[in-house]
């Protein structure tokens, strides 16, 4: 994690309420600028309402936010909808115009920004090259399969080159295949054109797969945030600890991170390895001293970013007061147990 | 019964084009202040209800206005409008001063038909268009209006309906085309087979309208 790392989105203590409810409660985070930044939290955690913040669809109560040194959340009718132009942004319903073709979809912010027609004819072209669809540019929108809509919707965010692309949910409506090549692309694009992308979702995959940074929203607050290797290394809160539950019971059977269920019996505990103890045998260590046995249900190794963590999903019976212990004494050895409430 | 003579056949062909001139002109008009006022009410309605800029007072005094004008009965509405016929087209009475009630009388109903329309527009597309730096009335323009497109024409094809109909009432204060034909001839004198013709003239002119319609709204689905 060396280099200068500029600070391109700061968020300071952002408060939005609605009708005496706190959608979002005193957030601060500082989003890196040339990174794909996540954020997780399930419905209701305040993810829509701070996406509509930071990206200056709504003005907080309380709070400042800035873009590079920029403060942005108390620009006047004017010069928001100029900052506007120059954000991108991708949605889980695509919110495409069904008015329009394709190509004419991703012409529409360039129109409102008044770029010549030869200009912006030559760069739908470039743009839908770019996201793989040069032969769909006169296809109506209802003709497009899902993960065609997000590419087209990707398109249009671009066209108007912006700095920031938010991703609201963008994959939760697309099938696991389609969403692993639509954050392959936005990958890409992030390389190719330096973007600050801030990705919203509740899935750990997404933030496992495309995430450097990742922040935890939790009613209304940041609950932890990190990046995203450290964050799947040592999970601190229970939010976090179920997200990464959910990703192995999302999981259930064969999987392409190599997490193999081979028994659907409830086990109780999930162990992480890290990469330097994967090959340690932890396990045999700890049966021996404990007089513990283990029914091992499943087992995998993951690779979060540049590290491998190895997943058991098992259960340890034993007398409780040893099962304890063992517990203990896995954790003592930087292995991270969750229990699982089956 | 007498059978319908050439001079009587040549009456219902200009009675028909009457009711073309008034259904065709008052179209034109309705919509002229109709649309305006259609999209105001749209824009200016909350925003949990698609309202861009939200003005509660100006949404309240217009959609009251418009719900009076609208539950007003359009025979008493075409003889309070007598003065204002007068004064923009000189009578009161025949094809032309007709025009002016039934414009007025349509346009309320062309704003619902357009404020309907407009909130119907999928409220994340406009997220979306506001998102990208659209100003207000590049929503309305460039989203808004295209993406209504189809139910707006079903609504035209409404209103283009409902001023046949009303039309053929105003032909009771001496109005002129089919409806006035029919109460002159076919009610007053007894003439029931030119009262006949004149309904089915009617009926004839609704379908086309309404067949047309239809293929238009489908046609461009079909193209979305």
């Amino acid at each position: 994690m060396a280099g200068e790392v500029e600070l391109q989105i700061e968020l300071k203590n952002l408060v939005r309420t609605y009708d005496n409810v706190h959608a979002v409660e005193d957030v601060s985070l500082s989003i890196p600028s040339n990174q794909i930044f996540g954020i997780i939290g399930l419905s209701g955690a305040g993810k829509s309402t701070l996406v509509r913040l930071i990206s200056l669809l709504e003005k907080p109560d309380s709070g400042e936010i800035y873009y590079d040194d920029e403060r942005v959340d108390s620009l006047a009718e004017k010069e928001l909808i100029k900052r506007r132009r120059h954000v991108g942004m991708i949605f889980q319903n695509f919110n495409l115009f069904s008015s329009r073709t394709a190509g004419q979809n991703i012409a529409y912010p360039m129109e409102i920004c008044r770029y010549s027609r030869d200009e912006i004819e030559s760069r739908v072209v470039e743009l839908l090259d770019l996201v793989g669809l040069s032969d769909r540019k006169n296809a109506p929108i209802s003709t497009l399969s899902g993960g065609q809509k997000q590419r087209v919707a990707i398109a249009r965010a671009l066209a108007c080159r912006p700095d920031i692309l938010f991703c609201d949910e963008a994959t939760s409506a697309l099938d696991p295949k389609t969403t692993q090549s639509i954050l392959a692309l936005i990958k890409d694009i992030q390389k190719k054109m330096n973007l600050t992308v801030v990705m919203i979702t509740h899935q750990m995959e997404v933030v496992r797969d495309a995430c450097d940074y990742v922040a935890v929203l939790s009613e209304g607050k940041v609950v932890e945030q990190g990046p995203v290797k450290e964050l799947f290394s040592h999970p601190k809160t229970n939010v976090t600890k179920e997200f990464m539950s959910h990703l192995v019971s999302n999981t259930r059977g064969v999987t392409e991170e190599g997490v193999v269920l081979w028994s659907d019996f409830p086990a109780h505990y999930i162990l992480r390895f890290m990469d330097n103890r994967v090959e340690t045998p932890v396990i045999s260590h700890v049966v021996r001293r404990y007089d513990v046995s283990f029914n091992i249900v499943g087992a995998g190794i993951q690779k979060v970013g540049d590290i491998k963590v190895g997943t058991m999903v098992c259960d340890i019976s034993g007398d409780d007061e040893m099962v304890a212990k063992a517990i203990a004494s896995l954790k003592k050895r930087g292995i991270t147990v969750e229990e699982v409430h089956v | 019964m007498s059978s319908i003579t050439p001079a009587i056949w040549r009456l219902i062909w200009q009675s028909t084009l009457q009711t073309l001139q008034m259904v065709s002109l008052s179209t034109l008009f309705s919509v002229i202040l109709g649309l305006p006022l259609g999209i105001l009410l749209c824009i200016t309605s909350p925003v949990s209800q698609g309202g861009l800029r939200p003005r509660p007072v100006l949404n309240e005094v217009l959609g009251r206005v418009v719900n009076i004008l609208r539950s007003f009965p359009f025979i008493i509405l075409i003889i309070l409008l007598f003065p204002l016929s007068r004064l923009i087209v000189g009578t009161a009475i025949g094809t032309k001063s007709t025009i002016v009630p039934l414009s007025i009388a349509a346009a309320p109903f062309v704003a619902r038909v357009v404020e309907t329309a407009l909130k119907e527009v999928d409220p994340g597309v406009v997220q979306a268009a506001k998102t990208m730096g659209s100003t207000d009335l590049q929503i309305v323009f460039k989203v808004l209006l295209p993406e209504a497109l189809p139910s707006l024409v079903s609504g035209l094809t409404l209103t283009i309906i409902n001023l046949i109909g009303y039309s053929a009432m105003a032909g009771a204060v001496g109005g002129g085309g089919l409806g006035d034909l029919a109460i002159r001839y076919g009610y007053q004198r007894f003439r029931t087979d030119v009262l006949l013709v004149a309904v089915v003239v009617i009926l004839v002119l609704v379908e086309v309208v309404q067949f047309a319609g239809n293929r238009i709204s489908a046609k461009m689905m079909s193209k979305r």
